[in-house]
């Protein structure tokens, strides 16, 4: 079975921005998600000829995108240990105020949210990267991304009417799936 | 006459609930679709489903598309690669 082709000349307009937040949900900072996909991308180009056709394109790219999540972590851990904490409670002004100052702060409701939302987008990513490559991306652009109907279509070439029935398949996997792991 | 044209199957009232998802379903369509649901109970299982899941879609704000000018330069960046490899 080697019916999947590569073809790198579409592979960010067709897959980065599955890859941004594919990464971002598991690295949690724009920037450094960016750089991961840059990276990703650059690197699926120099390693093109070990592309066995096995698997599609876009799982290919997610498999070197996790080893560079992985790296990313290592990087990040090797640097453990060399940081320094340094805190000067000497001046009189501010003396005795080192403890209000570690309370946790009562109003401070967003962060439990935020944790929530990204492990929420989180299992949106893991329930999507299930569907197969198609439903995907026709889900992706219409539901995450808010593209026009007529936009879709063209743009990968397919009637209005196929366009529904990619995302009931779609939409019913998802719903299955969040079912399973979110609801 | 009148039942015949208010009656709709299944399969119809699941891609008028999927379009309702985005706002693309007529009114006339979604009368149809409350008068289905009225007796099918499956339709109204996946409307709800299908509901559930646009609203959890929508509450979740950190699935954002990649910012336009990251796109770009990422693009370019893989241009130029790409252009090396060619040579």
């Amino acid at each position: 079975m080697s019916d999947h082709k590569i073809n790198p000349n579409n592979w960010i307009d067709l897959y980065s921005d599955y890859l941004f937040n594919y990464s971002i949900s598991r690295v949690n900072d724009h920037a450094i998600a960016q750089d991961l996909i840059s990276e990703t991308f650059l690197a699926g180009l120099k390693s093109m000829k070990n592309f066995k056709g096995e698997a599609s394109e876009r799982t290919w790219l997610i498999s070197i995108l996790k080893r560079k999540i992985i790296d990313h972590y290592r990087k990040k851990n090797s640097k453990k240990g060399k940081a320094e904490v340094r805190m000067a409670y000497n001046s009189s002004e501010n003396e005795g105020d080192w403890l209000e100052e570690r309370v946790a702060d009562p109003f401070d409701k967003t962060a439990e949210d935020n944790i929530e939302n990204t492990e929420l987008g989180f299992a949106i990513n893991n329930c999507l990267e299930k569907l197969p490559e198609k439903q995907a991306k026709v889900f992706e652009m219409k539901t995450i991304l808010n593209y026009e109907t007529e936009t879709i279509c063209n743009e990968l070439d397919i009637t209005a009417s196929n366009l529904w029935v990619i995302i009931h398949r779609a939409r019913t996997a998802m719903a299955g799936c969040l079912e399973k792991n979110w609801f | 006459m009148m039942m015949n044209k208010i009656m709709m199957d299944c399969e119809k009232a699941h891609t008028v609930c999927d379009k309702s998802q985005y706002k693309e379903a007529t009114v006339w369509e979604k009368i149809k679709l409350k008068f289905h649901l009225i007796f099918c109970k499956i339709c109204k299982k996946y409307t709800a489903n299908n509901t559930k899941l646009t609203k959890l879609i929508k509450s979740n704000s950190v699935f954002t598309p990649l910012p336009k000018d990251a796109k770009e330069k990422i693009k370019s960046n893989f241009k130029k690669e790409l252009a090396k490899l060619n040579d």
